[in-house]
């Protein structure tokens, strides 16, 4: 198990380190760059703004020193925030994101694999058909008419929760929902397919031989293959979800990850590019990693396979 | 005083009294007929044999009882089944829980689906006891523990969190019976319980399962397809046909005295140790006397083969297979030598894992070895030239185990026969290769009415015809038969048998003829070889090697065999 996750950190650092490389130099052959502006500012000062930042030197020296100061931990300074690190930049909003992301996915379990037990259970009844038509809805559903319809139903018309805003709880249910039913119509999806195919195994047969209620034979015996495929798709769900969402965010006025990734962009701001892309990368091979040690947990097979 | 040491337990629970038992499945193609009118009475004690062919309705009929068909599509139509004076058609889900696993426990065919791989096999077996609250969890490992032990478990003492792919499938079986009779029930019902294990393994299993279902009282439904299996164990035996029981009586007399000719058919058309005969009957010769198919080969007369004189057609040398694993390679092939003479059937036996169908791939180069000799016709085949690779492989050819798997379903019969003849270019134009594949449909008992048909329309043992058909599209002189009769019928199995011999007379086909099942091979071969663990332990002339085995593994081997399957005319 530890000769495992030590292996598989070992293999994360060559992936990070082509991940690195491929986004630099993308973004330095894109066409513009952070300090080109509609006002075009006087030459002196850009020149000076470049010399700072260090982007007069040979692209290949800038490419070395970025790595440099990597190893360090040292994500560079954003050149759109002045006075801001990168790394300051994503520590303040990544823990909003966070929050938002564990709580979404809080309920796309919570709503996702009751929903989607119960239609297997009761395929091709209403029980079925309410339930997938719906997480059929939700994933047709944009969230950006969905967030609105919440706050329209819930702030505007009940007046229950604040329409936007971070400041406190009463501020997390809304977009948390939005978020979170998205993820709750996959995750629905997927419950019920798993379990429909390990109703059909052999095994709850013999489980139902021996007398268990069917209680015990969804929980005990069939629940943890049919959870299997959720398994494997949480992981870059919940990356996706903790990285933030830059419409959620926009939509209700969060300070979250998810607006620097298309700021970033936008505003060639080489640095934050770089670190957003860089972490988010790092948290999918990370997240990815506790989905395969859950599924060596549920599945003893894969537990020897490790 | 009567002494009472030992007395039988025979409870005064559990009997169980099957009335006119219907059961339908409703499917898209219509309405089947499973079981149609089925009575069947265990009473206290009774080991009953239920025998039939696949979908003659045994397993519905079993299953059944506990209520454990998937419905829909099942659907019990009508018939009354009386466990002790409850009607367990007409109960409460919750009385039928309370049922299962306690008074009736269920055993099923296959150990490697059967046991849940996501939790430990002590746990598992345990379990009844916890869900009839008989003990608490702990207690319940204890008597689980103590239980496995008895049916040859042991690795649970040391290892009481083994997972079942942990196990080999004799353990998980017996797991399986540990499992089935650790609530101590009245009565067992088994179905098909040894059918997925090798010989040597059924034959321990079956002695564990008798011993124990005896010594504890229980009653036993023991469902099989294997007549002379069934004889081994079963007080009563009751022979289903489509649907209904044609014949029930007790076991020495449907030996001796069968009166159905369905269960004449299926005592007969065994393929023995003992009786060489030259074409083993049908159940068609019994249900249609006069239908006269495969005359062909009466007629033929087997001229004997002398195999002195025979010129040899393939010969291993030191053939070595290994497959890497992450333990390091594994040696499936370890060393082995074989010869083959033109015109005779060499017989392959072994338990799976003996390396026999790794050697027959190899021999074909479908698998590579890894070193030692393969020489066809005295020349050592180059693989590196297309030329002679091509021609290779149109004198020899290869018939699989399962040909539901073996044929592509999205081929008709006419595409896939006529692909090995386009491969090779023979035939001068598409109405001569046509022609000559209708030809051979007819040779295996089929017909040209069958060429635009896709494999699912056929059953298993016309599209095993369709395979013998297949490999004789390039007109091989060797064909290598792996374990290809073992996923059918015997009644099935016979008519492919009889084709495969008839075959070989009319073309003077050579044959390796690899199979797990010693008394099929001996039907089939002139010589045999006996592998085990890679290695060849005995080779020898097919008489002299049943007759007076010289290793201690092929004696094993034979006396595997239940004995009913041993001589054709067997009497209790």
């Amino acid at each position: 198990m530890k000769k495992f996750v030590l292996s598989r950190v070992v293999q994360a650092v060559p992936t990070l380190w082509v991940i690195a490389t491929l986004t630099f130099f993308m973004t330095r052959y894109a066409p513009g760059g952070p300090f080109d502006t509609e006002k075009a500012i006087p030459q002196e000062i850009k020149v000076k703004l470049e010399s700072h930042f260090g982007l007069d030197r040979p692209l290949f020296d800038q490419y070395l020193l970025y790595l440099k100061n990597l190893l360090r931990g040292d994500l560079g300074p954003s050149f759109k925030y002045p006075g801001w690190e990168v790394s300051e930049l994503i520590a303040t909003a990544f823990p909003v994101s966070l929050t938002l992301g564990v709580l979404s996915l809080g309920i796309a379990l919570l709503i996702g694999i009751p929903a989607g037990i119960i239609a297997a259970l009761r395929k091709n009844t209403w029980l079925d058909y309410l339930p997938m038509s719906l997480s059929m809805a939700g994933i047709c559903l944009p969230t950006f008419v969905l967030g609105p319809l919440l706050i329209y139903i819930f702030s505007t018309q009940l007046g229950l929760f604040p329409p936007l805003g971070w400041y406190g709880p009463a501020d997390w249910v809304l977009p948390s929902f939005t978020l979170g039913l998205f993820y709750a119509a996959y995750v629905a999806r997927l419950t019920r397919a798993g379990m429909l195919e390990t109703l059909q195994q052999d095994y709850v047969r013999t489980a139902r031989a021996k007398g268990a209620s069917p209680w015990r034979v969804v929980t005990r015996h069939a629940l943890r293959g049919g959870l299997l495929p959720v398994v494997t798709y949480l992981g870059p769900a919940f990356a996706g979800l903790i990285s933030g969402s830059f419409i959620i965010e926009s939509i209700f006025f969060i300070p979250g990850l998810g607006k620097f990734f298309v700021t970033a962009a936008f505003n060639r701001d080489y640095t934050m590019v770089l670190g957003t892309v860089l972490f988010y990368a790092a948290l999918i091979i990370l997240l990815n990693l506790l989905v395969d040690l859950l599924q060596a947990w549920l599945d003893p097979k894969a537990r020897q396979a490790q | 005083m009567p002494s009472i040491q030992n007395p039988p337990k025979i409870r005064e629970m559990g009997n169980l009294d099957i009335q006119n038992l219907k059961v339908s499945f409703h499917t898209r193609e219509g309405i089947i007929h499973a079981v149609d009118g089925v009575d069947l009475s265990i009473k206290p004690g009774e080991i009953i044999g239920l025998v039939g062919e696949s979908g003659s309705g045994k397993s519905v009929t079993c299953n059944s009882i506990l209520q454990l068909l998937p419905t829909p599509p099942a659907r019990i139509e009508a018939g009354k089944i009386d466990w002790s004076g409850k009607d367990l058609l007409n109960q409460h889900d919750k009385k039928i829980r309370g049922i299962r696993g306690k008074e009736i426990s269920m055993i099923f065919q296959d150990p490697m689906s059967c046991l849940n791989p996501y939790l430990s096999v002590l746990d598992q077996v345990a379990e009844p006891l916890v869900i009839h609250g008989m003990a608490s969890p702990k207690d319940a490992r204890k008597q689980a523990c103590e239980m496995l032990v008895r049916v040859g478990v042991q690795r649970v003492v040391e290892h009481p969190h083994a997972y079942p792919h942990e196990f080999s499938g004799g353990m998980r079986q017996r797991a399986m019976i540990a499992m089935a009779l650790v609530t101590k029930p009245s009565l067992l019902l088994a179905d098909e319980p040894t059918t997925a294990l090798d010989v040597t393994v059924q034959a321990k299993v079956l002695n564990i399962l008798k011993e124990l279902c005896t010594d504890l009282g229980v009653s036993v439904l023991f469902v099989s397809h294997d007549l002379g299996l069934v004889a081994e164990l079963a007080d009563r035996v009751v022979v289903m046909y489509r649907g209904k029981v044609v014949e029930q009586n007790d076991t020495r007399s449907i030996f001796s005295n069968p009166q159905h000719s369905y269960v004449k058919a299926l005592i007969a058309c065994r393929p023995t140790l003992e009786s060489t005969p030259v074409r083993l009957l049908t159940v068609d010769d019994f249900m249609n006397p006069k239908s006269g198919k495969d005359q062909v080969l009466e007629k033929l007369a087997l001229p004997s083969l002398n195999l002195d004189t025979q010129e040899t057609l393939l010969e291993v040398q030191d053939l070595v297979v290994e497959f890497p694993t992450e333990d390091g390679p594994v040696r499936a092939v370890d060393g082995a030598s074989l010869v083959i003479r033109r015109g005779s059937t060499h017989g392959l036996v072994g338990e799976s894992g003996s390396g026999k169908t790794t050697l027959g791939r190899s021999i074909l180069h479908l698998t590579k070895a890894n070193s030692g000799k393969i020489l066809y016709q005295g020349n050592v085949i180059s693989l590196e030239n297309i030329q002679d690779r091509t021609k290779f492989r149109k004198s020899m050819q290869i018939i699989f185990q399962d040909p539901y798997a073996s044929l592509n379903p999205r081929m008709t019969v006419e595409q896939a026969l006529l692909e090995p003849m386009k491969v090779h270019g023979l035939g001068k134009s598409r109405k001569d290769r046509i022609d000559h594949v209708v030809k051979l449909l007819e040779e295996v008992g089929l017909g040209e009415k069958y060429l635009n048909r896709y494999p699912h329309e056929f059953s298993g043992g016309q599209r095993q015809r369709i395979c013998v058909a297949r490999a004789l599209t390039t007109e091989p002189e060797f064909i290598v038969c792996d374990e290809c009769v073992s996923a059918m019928d015997v009644s099935v199995q016979a008519q492919v048998l009889n084709l495969l011999r008839s075959l070989q007379a009319s073309r003077n086909l050579t044959y390796l003829f690899i199979s797990h099942d010693l008394s099929v091979v001996k039907f089939m071969s002139d010589e045999i070889s006996v592998m085990q663990n890679g290695k060849m332990v005995e080779n020898g002339l097919a008489e002299d090697l049943y007759r007076d085995p010289k290793s201690s593994y092929t004696r094993k081997l034979i006396d595997s065999i239940p004995l009913a399957n041993r001589s054709s005319n067997f009497r209790l």
